[in-house]
């Protein structure tokens, strides 16, 4: 398997975080490239290499960067927010190799006529920042970054911003806010995309960590070779985050097409003496879950999942065994979604605390026979027809995200839930 | 008439210099007033309204929107235990039994002495290396009840000056969510992330 955004801390584990490692194995040198280029070559480069988003939205990078408007300044905005339950890619790239993603800062603002960028790190992440501060404190001595970089005439400006605790600051438009010093609320859309009017009312893009971790390679391979890395429509490679019930939880380089079988039970070690796998989750917390019986050998890409009804997001797989209560861990989630929400939307608000709290009782046994359907019923008021994608009742994704896990095990799993009910207790737990 | 030291008001300057707008500087400026009382006092939120020119309330709507925050006192080592999905499925929920128990005190609060608080926290991103706790938000990975219990312990008659995620691993981690492979010296003295967006060099570390 070919390493792309991983390979120097693989190669390097004692050091891929420091400018002379970084330097001795070809870095700063596509940027500097990059500083010769014209904004429109750049764009179009990386338009072509099929790059989407990693932050889970999947949307291609070079065509945000198109739809950039021609009022200046511009900025640009590092989401470095990760919370995704599940997600922990992010945060092994700013640690281990924070050079890859300044490097990537520079190519995105040159593409974009960028002078400020803001690099912004969950408030969770103190050590992350360290590093990425420290990296920027170089780029800034080595003249990478400041006035002139490489010599030239572009002045470039990167301020690391610490987030406080607050998963909705992923959603690009209330980490706009966060940033501004407003409560960390999404903003009302129309305008979709920062790119028309983002932080300061200015033009603004918003990207992902891993995204731009990713452009260094794109430069220095061409488009062609990055391309061939990965699998059709989905370009390069991808990190996974494996967590839960297997042997080998872990981040993964991957390129699509594997299958499920084969990421769980080959790449992640397979499940614990003596149990089975019941179910996964196969793109974060919000996504809705994946059974053996219908998932385990479909490809692993982003269309074949959303055709299967769901989404590989933020590269989150959550696996569980059969000794997992779906119950409870659907509450788990749940339970976030009502803590992180918001507030300004009523569905939302109100939908995520309803669903929690019927969830909690039923896992208490005090669950009542028509409490599948009353959480159908909540759940279609946030999210209207339960479709996938979800149709929107609130200005951002993240009630209707609360409602995957509800259609998950209603789906799936109803006997168990109604066993909850009618026994009055987990029937997972011994007597 | 400013509370703060000459060297925190330099540090609050500095930093409403690194954005184009001052209100910008509202979160960084929340935790120097953290780091400088321990806590968010309503002196302290009428500190930063006045360097950043805005009112008192609006502050106030900003710190009460973010969890880290800590508008109450909040222990010299916060214990925030993750119990979301990842670390749930690998017995985060008796890990945080464990914390409360060696402390004495319920999620949420500080036991008498000051010295700890426990919280249990919505994912920090460490689900590989589940169940995952942090002490003044420095990671410890891969932790067991008992290994949690020893580590409340050892924070009450240890009291280190500062706690260091490296160390705290050493002595009470597990398996981590990737090797973390490089050293880090830094420590955090407060329930504030150990961070200065003003750079290392301002921190006096390394």
């Amino acid at each position: 398997m070919t390493l792309v955004v991983t390979r120097r801390m693989t190669d390097h584990p004692a050091d891929s975080h420091t400018m002379e490692r970084y330097l001795a194995t070809g870095g700063y040198q596509q940027a500097r490239r990059a500083a010769a280029m014209t904004r429109d070559e750049l764009v179009e480069l990386v338009k072509g290499s099929g790059l989407l988003g990693r932050g889970g939205a999947a949307f291609s990078a070079g065509l945000k960067w198109s739809f950039l408007a021609p009022a200046r300044p511009a900025y640009l905005v590092v989401n470095g927010d990760e919370s995704e339950p599940g997600t922990f890619k992010d945060r092994q790239l700013l640690e281990r190799d924070p050079h890859q993603l300044v490097e990537g800062i520079i190519i995105t603002a040159l593409a974009n006529e960028v002078h400020h960028a803001f690099v912004y790190i969950r408030g969770e992440y103190p050590k992350p920042a360290r590093r990425v501060q420290r990296a920027v404190e170089e780029a800034y001595e080595a003249g990478f970054l400041g006035r002139g970089i490489f010599g030239g005439d572009y002045d470039l400006e990167v301020t690391v911003h610490l987030g406080a605790g607050a998963y909705i600051c992923g959603e690009e438009t209330a980490l706009i806010n966060s940033l501004e010093g407003l409560r960390g609320e999404p903003r009302l859309k129309p305008p979709y995309f920062p790119a028309a009017i983002g932080l300061y009312n200015q033009p603004t893009i918003v990207n992902n960590v891993e995204t731009l971790s990713n452009l260094p390679h794109i430069l220095a391979m061409g488009v062609d070779q990055y391309q061939a890395l990965g699998h059709e429509a989905d370009t390069g490679t991808f990190l996974f985050s494996v967590s839960g019930h297997v042997r080998k939880p872990g981040n993964y380089e991957l390129a699509h097409g594997l299958t499920w079988r084969e990421l769980i039970f080959d790449i992640a070690g397979g499940l614990g003496e003596g149990r089975t796998l019941k179910t996964w989750i196969p793109g974060g917390a919000s996504a809705p879950w994946f059974v053996p019986d219908d998932h385990l050998d479909l490809p692993i890409t982003k269309d074949d999942t959303a055709r299967a009804g769901s989404m590989l997001g933020s590269g989150a797989v959550v696996v569980m065994d059969d000794t997992t209560c779906v119950v409870r861990a659907a509450e788990r989630i749940v339970r976030f979604f009502s803590h992180e929400s918001c507030g300004q939307c009523t569905p939302c608000r109100e939908g995520t605390t309803w669903l929690e709290m019927i969830l909690r009782r039923i896992e208490d046994g005090h669950g009542r026979e028509v409490d599948a359907d009353v959480m159908l019923d909540v759940s279609d008021n946030i999210s209207v027809g339960l479709a996938w994608p979800p149709k929107m009742t609130t200005i951002c994704p993240l009630g209707p995200s609360a409602v995957s896990p509800i259609i998950s095990i209603t789906k799936y799993f109803k006997d168990e839930v109604m066993a909850h009910i009618h026994q009055g207790r987990c029937p997972l737990k011994p007597e | 008439m400013s509370r703060w030291s000459p060297e925190t008001q330099e540090r609050a300057r500095q930093i409403i210099a690194r954005y184009p707008s001052r209100r910008s500087a509202v979160m960084p400026l929340l935790y120097l007033a953290m780091a400088e009382e321990g806590y968010l006092t309503d002196e302290g939120m009428a500190e930063v309204a006045e360097w950043v020119g805005i009112t008192p309330a609006q502050v106030l709507a900003v710190a009460s929107f973010y969890t880290m925050y800590k508008r109450e006192p909040a222990g010299r080592y916060l214990v925030s235990c993750c119990t979301s999905i990842s670390c749930m499925l690998l017995g985060a929920d008796e890990v945080l039994h464990a914390v409360e128990e060696a402390a004495g005190t319920p999620p949420g609060e500080t036991d008498p002495d000051g010295l700890v608080a426990v919280e249990h926290a919505e994912c920090i991103g460490a689900c590989g290396g589940a169940p995952a706790v942090q002490v003044n938000y420095e990671l410890i990975e891969g932790v067991t009840p008992d290994k949690a219990r020893q580590l409340v312990e050892w924070l009450r008659s240890a009291r280190p000056e500062a706690v260091n995620a490296d160390e705290m691993q050493a002595l009470f981690g597990g398996r981590r969510s990737f090797d973390w492979a490089i050293p880090d010296p830094e420590g955090a003295t407060g329930p504030v992330p150990a961070f200065s967006p003003l750079g290392t060099s301002a921190r006096g570390g390394e």
